[in-house]
């Protein structure tokens, strides 16, 4: 991915090099994680520096906030926008928690440098349902039938598979279980994740049978 | 209701199953439970969704050696970093408390208890310091400032090596935990242990050592049973470390308001981890308030949450500001628990029809750095369940190593014993020329069956009901077991294979307290404080409460997930436990609630309690006539107040139960009661495992293509819950099987896989897209509802299953540990042998 050159950031002094960064990260040895963010505290304290203001189209609204260069979009939506459906469950691109919609597409929000989706239409968990409150019909399936156990994997899996779906309306089970096999879930529920999704995409298809409408 | 679980108790005895929700309302059938809709929307809330004004954020340091001590810490340049604003070492954390267990008894704190941070860390990994500043960068680049001088010591990573002659000792005071002896066993004390070199005369030849064992018990005249058998096998078997790896990781955020510490964490157990963080933190229970309406997973790991926890709690305090911990995934790896590994020896004696007479069980358990690990015992225990030996002798070594530690994980040592027996019942069946399926169902557990070791009367324990037999039949009916035997086995370079496991786990306590108000609004809620850690458990049991009440399940509240809203005596979910224990709970207080119901009605309308009955949400004059809504008697409870609205408690509840009534009298009818049910044996839940495989002997790679659970669980209570637990707790064990494990690098004592994709747990391409499974919902005798645990049982079959379709297709002489990987097929195909090494810890 691109970096993006930061002209606005008048704070040279304070700007993270990448060297900085580099070294945060080595400096955290086992500690690595995700300690390689600037995050800023809630309550206004004064900024730190390396942040610069840009748009972002979150879940259809222009959402104006302020990220540093090596910001993820996870950070982003979890931190910054208050969006906490998107989890980090390993920030590095191993388990899914984190999927969200990037132009329709769904994507790792958690290796995604929210730099890069400018212009781009993002859609988080918090999004997917009508304005209105109704449930997407992928929601709605996984309600139905008691998708997912912990949940912690549920915001990830059901935006993978609306995206997968929206691609592959009418999918068999396997094509189906394919299409969010990015996606981990520790409690291993997958049989029920794949009759909620089986049923979510019959939802997509036919319709939610009026009987289950719900709203969020 | 109580006469329907009466009638359904006597329908045991001709021992029919009954279709899902038979003479019930709400028990047996699917529902909506009450926190799908945030799930689905991402408005559930975990430790890690949280803030607060001001928070500040925490990251641990961890020790890289896998056993030192601290000499020096110079943090005087971190500390005077802009933004960093303190630094937390071992010296910060309380002295642990001595606490009281259930029953009174006080236990004392162990002089070995792991603690949140370390001066002398016994693992790679251990958190030795804490830093907080105002974000996280900060935090990593202060850590970089930390000037740590430590001096390494000797350290032991393969239980094996530690035993050998001169071997190394994982702490200065010994290697190997000794239990004390029944019937008042005193803690676990730590001993060195070292057996001698004729000892190890075998190891070579991958025949585990069997010397000295600390724990040891035995029934019948194991020789003679070896004596009478038509066959003996002995046989050496590895199962692997492996980590929970829950999808939340165990983050924490914590921070004080008037003198109260507000703790936000993931736990299994809301209830009970309020005196498990009043013990790390040694501090007054009444002072803590804990939140976990979410869990990301538990599966054992986090039974009352985890000792590292209270870090942000005790920062919060220093600093007088909300400190968030996150925890990494890689960080998981070190603190967040796992299985140990367990080395296991059996030597089996088999009758013609394959009828177990003798079983000599030897086990070397890997309990890792920490707490002494009772997984060698279980697993015996488990054994002799489950294939009901006609004698039996169990020895056991449980060894302390300098690797990350270990906790209960879903069915601990139950897991492991079928997966080191299992193997060996089938290739008896094989020299035997006898079925898979009659092997297993001529040695099945039934009724009152006993098991484990006897006691000091001679006298051994026994199940409250089993009717395991019925389940491996059914199972194997639907399974289409015969079908599939006969059909051929090799097609080109594809060999296929099919398995069957018995499997088994403790399915519930009793003795828990029940709270219920009836508001004066007329709704019914129930206080639930059990951790919603993804059972469903912590909303399910409530409906045994409102089946008996009569109540429609709309106008029933649950209230959950946080300390502050009021809980009873709830046990901790762990070992399956809770559906059982709480469903007691839940009959006991509705039982309770209808009585009151009908005493304030007589109050208040006349007559005698007796005249009235409860049922439609109303309580009425039997035969018609006058009667109280809800709404009425909830009102009139108040005006009574006393033992109706919670200004008194019942005396025989717990004396936390009786808090929690106090903190909410006059809110309505405020109902608690105790759990006094009696119960004839101890409870156990059985499965029946199949599996069939299809592997590729060119290149290793195997695929699960069938997969079928059928379990005895009691009563069924929610059927997508207990399916979700059914297979879900087998794809668990199937992971044992079919690849995930630690791997520990035994010379430089360091964790190797610290990642998702090192340690590989299942996808969901790991699994058969259409896995089955069913129960027979046959209610349990001995407790009111008839329900039991089931998130334990079906683990160990799950995995044995697949071992043993493995060797169905492979033979028996090509792996004698877990996982089997394609590499092991691969190579030890070709030799006709096991080419892994057979014995060492971690590989």
């Amino acid at each position: 991915m691109p970096e993006m050159e930061d002209s606005n950031t008048n704070s040279k002094a304070q700007q993270i090099t990448r060297r900085r960064f580099i070294l945060g990260v080595i400096a955290g040895g086992a500690v690595v994680g995700a300690a390689s963010y600037r995050i800023l505290s809630p309550g206004g304290r004064a900024h730190s520096g390396g942040e610069r203001l840009i748009t972002l189209n979150v879940n259809g609204t222009m959402r104006r906030v302020e990220v540093m260069k090596q910001e993820t979009l996870a950070w982003t939506l979890r931190y910054k926008l208050g969006l906490t459906g998107t989890k980090l469950g390993c920030d590095r691109a191993e388990c899914g928690a984190c999927t969200v919609l990037i132009d329709d597409v769904p994507h790792y929000s958690c290796s995604v440098l929210t730099n890069t989706v400018r212009g781009k239409s993002v859609t988080t968990i918090e999004g997917l349902a009508a304005a209105d409150g109704t449930l997407h019909p992928v929601q709605k399936a996984v309600v139905d039938e008691q998708g997912f156990q912990c949940a912690f994997c549920t915001s990830g899996f059901i935006m993978s598979a609306v995206g997968f779906l929206k691609t592959h309306p009418a999918p068999t089970r396997t094509e189906l279980a394919h299409g969010i096999s990015g996606n981990l879930c520790r409690c291993q529920d997958y049989n029920k994740i794949l009759d909620a999704m089986m049923r979510g995409a019959e939802y997509m298809r036919y319709g939610v049978p009026a009987a289950s409408q719900r709203r969020a | 209701m109580a006469d329907t679980a009466q009638a359904n108790a006597k329908k045991i005895e001709s021992e029919q199953p009954l279709p899902f929700g038979t003479g019930y309302k709400l028990i047996g059938k699917n529902y909506e439970t009450p926190d799908m809709l945030a799930k689905v929307t991402g408005r559930s809330k975990y430790a890690e969704d949280f803030r607060a004004e001001g928070m500040l954020f925490c990251r641990l340091v961890l020790s890289e050696m896998p056993h030192g001590r601290i000499r020096h810490i110079d943090a005087s340049e971190a500390l005077a970093m802009p933004g960093v604003k303190a630094v937390l070492t071992a010296d910060d954390i309380p002295k642990q408390a001595d606490y009281l267990d259930d029953n009174g008894r006080t236990i004392k704190a162990s002089k070995w208890g792991e603690r949140a941070l370390t001066n002398e860390p016994v693992y790679h990994g251990e958190p030795i310091m804490a830093v907080a500043a105002v974000d996280e960068l900060t935090c990593a680049e202060a850590i970089e400032k930390i000037r740590i001088d430590m001096e390494p010591l000797p350290f032991v990573i393969d239980p094996l090596d530690s035993l050998r002659p001169g071997g190394p000792n994982p702490r200065e005071d010994g290697n190997v935990w000794e239990r004390g002896k029944p019937p008042a066993p005193p803690a676990p004390t730590l001993t060195s242990l070292k057996w001698t070199d004729a000892d190890f005369a075998d190891y070579e030849q991958g025949k585990l050592p069997m010397g000295y064992a600390p724990d040891t018990w035995s029934y019948g005249d194991v020789d003679a049973g070896f004596k009478n058998a038509a066959l003996v096998l002995d046989e050496s078997f590895i199962t692997p470390d492996v980590s929970h790896q829950c999808l939340e990781p165990r983050t924490a955020m914590a921070y004080w308001q008037n003198g109260k510490l507000y703790l936000h964490s993931g736990t299994q157990s809301t209830f009970q981890t309020v005196p498990a963080i009043a013990r790390w933190m040694n501090l007054d229970p009444d002072k803590i308030v804990f939140i976990s309406e979410y869990t990301g997973g538990g599966f054992g790991s986090k039974i009352t949450g985890g000792v590292t926890m209270i870090i942000p709690a005790l920062l919060s305090r220093k600093l007088n500001a909300p400190v968030m911990m996150r925890v990494s995934r890689e960080e998981e790896h070190f603190i967040g628990r796992a299985r140990p590994g367990i080395a296991g020896r059996v030597k089996v004696g088999f009758a013609k029809d394959g009828r177990i007479t003798a079983l000599d069980m030897y086990t070397v358990t890997n309990a890792g750095s920490y707490d002494a690990s009772g997984d060698g015992g279980s697993a015996a225990r488990i054994v002799s369940l489950l294939y009901q030996p006609q004698t039996m002798r169990w020895r056991g070594v449980t060894v302390m190593t300098n690797t990350p530690p270990r906790s209960a994980q879903s069915a601990p040592g139950g897991m492991q014993g079928i997966a080191i027996i299992e193997p060996v019942l089938a290739k008896a069946a094989r020299q035997l020329g006898v079925d898979q399926v009659a092997l297993r169902d001529v040695n099945c557990p039934e009724g009152k069956a006993e098991y484990g070791a006897p006691n000091h009367e001679g006298k051994r324990n026994y199940t409250t009901s089993c009717f395991m037999r019925m389940a491996l039949e059914r199972g194997a009916e639907q399974f289409k077991w015969q079908q599939r035997i006969a059909q051929p086995k090799r097609m080109g370079s594809k060999v296929r294979g099919v398995g069957v496991s018995l499997s088994c786990y403790v399915g519930g306590t009793i003795g828990f307290d029940g709270l219920i108000v009836i508001t004066p609004e007329g709704r019914v809620r129930f206080h639930s404080g059990i951790g919603n850690l993804g059972t469903e458990s912590v909303i399910d049991v409530h409906r045994a409460g409102a089946e008996v009440l009569g109540v429609p399940w709309e106008l029933c509240d649950v209230v959950w997930g946080d300390t502050s809203r009021i809980m009873p005596f709830t046990c901790v979910s762990g070992g399956s436990q809770t559906t059982h224990a709480m469903t007691r709970a839940a009959f006991a207080v509705a039982t309770e609630c209808k009585q009151k119901l009908k005493e304030v009605a007589a109050k208040s309308l006349g007559g005698n309690a007796e005249d009235y009955e409860v049922a439609g949400g109303r309580v009425s004059r039997r035969g018609g006539g006058a009667g109280l809504t809800l709404a009425q008697a909830a009102q009139k409870a108040i005006v009574l107040g006393g033992i109706y609205d919670g200004h008194e408690a019942p005396s025989d509840v717990n004396k936390r139960t009786k808090a929690a009534v106090a903190a909410l009298a006059g809110e309505g009818l405020v109902v608690a009661a105790k759990d006094n049910h009696p119960r004839d044996g101890d409870t156990y839940s059985f499965v029946a495992s199949f599996a069939e495989v299809e592997v590729d002997v060119e290149t290793g790679k195997y695929n699960l293509t069938d997969f079928l659970a059928y379990g005895d669980v009691g009563t069924v209570l929610h059927p997508r819950s207990l399916g979700g637990q059914m297979l879900g707790r087998s794809t668990l064990g199937i992971a044992h099987a079919i690849g995930q494990k630690w791997v520990i690098d035994p010379e430089y004592g360091m964790t190797v896989a610290k990642r998702f994709y090192q340690n590989k747990p299942p996808t969901i391409l790991d699994v058969p897209v259409d896995m089955q499974w069913n129960a027979l919902n046959i209610p349990d005798p001995e407790t009111p509802v008839g329900a039991r645990g089931v998130g334990e049982p079906p683990v160990g079959g799950g995995c044995a299953a697949v071992l043993n379709a493995l060797s169905d297709a492979l033979g028996d002489e090509i792996f004698q540990r877990a996982p089997v990987n394609a590499d092991t097929i691969l190579a030890s195909f070709e030799a006709g042998r096991p080419m892994q090494h057979p014995l060492m810890g971690s590989i």
